[in-house]
């Protein structure tokens, strides 16, 4: 037991230390950032904050890191959380109850996911292109669902998924926390996440091993679909409304951006959902420390890319390589036992 | 007919056979204004879409184009404004910085051994976050060069247009045509797209041939930036937002395969058409959303995929015949 817990640590070590290394830095310079205080039965405070605000992008990056694992990747989540967030409003605005309309917002992400899973599982369409296309007609069918026009509602339990709280956390956070521990468990306490990673390591081989590829496949798809549609619901829920044009709008990087940040190769194979979700929140602390620490908001984008480009070059292999011999042992052990996987 | 014409083939049918349809519902469509508004309103879209062709070609990806275009309309409007330099040292500086960006790109690219996907998106919100800190305000440009330029034209008869930005599009993609098919830089993409690793064995200079790609890439946005500057006569810097994601589509409809190693760059100029052609038509018809833009566009996306996939698996299927 100590053994797992200790080379799951070794794996989340990297994305840990550069999560404590900002916290540090924007606590530094904006000093009450670590504060916590309980108001009416709820927490408050910078590092909630961060929690909630990143609740979309760690969604997706959760879908995001199964599909990569297959070696494919998603780009059409943004689209789909703008659908969903559309059919949620008009649901709701047009009387129905709030769980006909959840479930029914649930299930149009799950079918926009068998969607582009049976482009890419049955008829084998790279997976960029493949959801290319729902990312390029997805906002036009929001467009068409909100007719051009901002869906607003009022319905009491459905701003409640984005702005109540459940014990003293708010609603967006214990959905992901919950979301996210119950696939990790249910990839992790199966064969599931072994399977999915052989299909991200070589496809073929997988199929001819007798692992049902186009089945898994087409659910990693409908995974990310039904991720894009709770993230969706909150974003919507949040504005208490439902904006076609805007709504998860360029989610779809931050959300590769996180899976990438935490270290799962855009090759497939390997992946960690924990190390994902920490990479949401390192994009998401990135965000509103640059925001707190009092930077004109210009520098945001230019500060982001750099912390960005720092990350992804100390992950490159080519500059792994050439440092080898700087590195302490424990950390040289590390991509062996990776090789010998 | 040879395999490797069907999807330009297919592409150009398409064009023109909508386009008749077109004319046939509104006659007035079939005119030389019609055609030169659709060179115009396009031009900056069709050159980056150059640049992304021959990336998209050597098996790449550079998400960085919409940004860019941004960074290079703030640039030119803030010097132009603030500098007092001529527009035509401002183009200058324009080209050689956005080209050096892109060259910076692919040199990561390549020594870094970083996916193209992931350096181009960083270089994406770099570009963008260079555009916002130059200013975040849309600034017009008011320099009488400029005036100069946008009232250069070609007369078409029958009272087209075709204006300086259009012509530099349409020069743009002969040039395209020709490095891609008469130069040994062309030869070099073509073959990196087929596997990096059997370029390397056949003697391609790999590092030179990714820095060159990625560069040119950032020349032609560059020259996109101009011309989107030229056609809006302001700087701001959230314009130009998801212009990559319509140059990809572009690329793809005009017959590329996204895989890399095959394609044309003339297909990606009948691919803008068409994107542009459905535009006019819902500008026509009056009655349609101008979401219908997005929707039918991705449809198109879609048969074309599968018309490739159709075409990719009857050329399996022959050479296994043989």
């Amino acid at each position: 037991m100590t053994a797992t817990v200790k080379t799951y640590l070794g794996r989340l070590l990297p994305q840990l230390i550069v999560l404590a290394a900002i916290v540090f830095a924007i606590s530094m310079v904006f000093p009450g950032f670590l504060n916590l205080q309980i108001q009416n039965g709820r927490l408050y405070g910078s590092l909630i904050d961060i929690l909630n605000r990143g609740a979309p992008v760690v969604l997706l990056a959760i879908g995001m890191t199964v599909v990569i694992a297959t070696k494919g990747i998603d780009l059409s989540v943004g689209a789909v959380m703008a659908i969903c967030g559309a059919v949620a409003a008009s649901l709701i605005t047009s009387g129905h109850s709030l769980l006909e309309t959840l479930f029914a917002t649930l299930a149009v992400g799950i079918l926009c996911g068998i969607w582009n899973g049976f482009l890419v599982a049955v008829l084998d369409i790279q997976p960029i292109i493949a959801t290319l296309v729902l990312m390029v007609a997805g906002r036009g069918i929001a467009q068409l669902i909100t007719e051009g026009a901002i869906l607003t509602f009022n319905d009491a339990g459905l701003i409640f998924v984005g702005s109540g709280s459940f014990g003293w956390l708010p609603m967006p956070v214990v959905i992901w926390l919950v979301f996210g521990v119950l696939v990790a468990l249910l990839v992790r306490q199966t064969a599931l996440g072994m399977l999915i990673e052989a299909i991200g390591v070589n496809r073929q081989a997988s199929t001819l091993s007798g692992v049902l590829t186009p089945v898994l496949l087409v659910a990693a798809y409908v995974l990310s679909g039904l991720c894009a549609a709770i993230a969706g619901i909150i974003a919507a829920a949040d504005i208490k409304g439902a904006d076609a044009n805007n709504a998860g709008l360029w989610l779809e990087l931050d959300a590769i951006l996180a899976v990438v940040v935490g270290g799962t190769s855009l090759l497939g194979g390997r992946f960690s959902i924990a190390a994902s979700v920490l990479g949401a929140i390192i994009i998401q602390a990135i965000n509103t420390g640059i925001l707190l620490s009092g930077f004109p908001p210009e520098f945001n984008l230019i500060i982001k890319a750099a912390i960005i480009v720092f990350i992804l070059v100390l992950q490159s292999p080519r500059f792994r390589s050439a440092f080898t011999f700087l590195q302490i042992p424990r950390a040289a052990g590390k991509p062996t036992e990776r090789e010998a996987k | 007919m040879k395999q490797k014409y069907l999807p330009l083939t297919a592409t150009i049918l398409i064009f023109v056979l909508s386009y008749a349809l077109c004319v046939g519902q509104y006659p007035n469509m079939l005119s030389t204004r019609v055609i030169g508004n659709l060179l115009t309103d396009n031009a900056f879209l069709g050159i980056a879409a150059v640049g992304m062709t021959f990336v998209i070609l050597s098996g790449g990806i550079d998400l960085s184009v919409g940004a860019v275009i941004a960074f290079a309309g703030v640039f030119l409007a803030v010097v132009l404004e603030q500098g007092g330099v001529h527009p035509l040292v401002a183009f200058a500086m324009v080209l050689a910085i956005t080209t050096a960006f892109g060259a910076l790109m692919g040199a990561i690219i390549h020594y870094l051994e970083m996916p193209a996907f992931i350096v181009t998106l960083a270089g994406m919100f770099l570009a963008r976050g260079m555009a916002f800190v130059l200013s975040i305000d849309s600034i017009p440009i008011k320099h009488p060069f400029y005036a100069t330029l946008k009232g250069l034209y070609y007369k078409l008869p029958g009272g087209g247009r075709i204006t300086l930005i259009g012509g530099v599009m349409l020069l743009v993609f002969a040039f395209g045509i020709l490095v891609a098919h008469r130069t040994r830089f062309g030869t070099n993409v073509y073959a990196l797209g087929g596997g990096t690793a059997t370029a390397k064995l056949m003697g391609v200079p790999v590092a030179s041939t990714t820095v060159g790609i990625y560069a040119l890439s950032g020349l032609l946005a560059g020259l996109a930036g101009i011309v989107f500057s030229l056609y809006t006569s302001a700087g701001y810097s959230l314009a130009a937002v998801g212009v990559e994601l319509d140059a990809i589509t572009a690329v793809v409809i005009g017959g590329t395969l996204l895989t890399g190693g095959s394609g044309f760059v003339a297909g990606t100029l009948v691919g803008i058409l068409i994107q542009g052609l459905i535009q006019t038509y819902i500008t026509f018809d009056g009655t349609l959303s101008s979401w219908w833009t997005k929707i039918l566009i991705g449809l198109l996306l879609f048969a074309f995929i599968l018309l490739q996939k159709g075409i990719i698996r009857i050329s399996r299927g022959d050479r296994q015949h043989v």
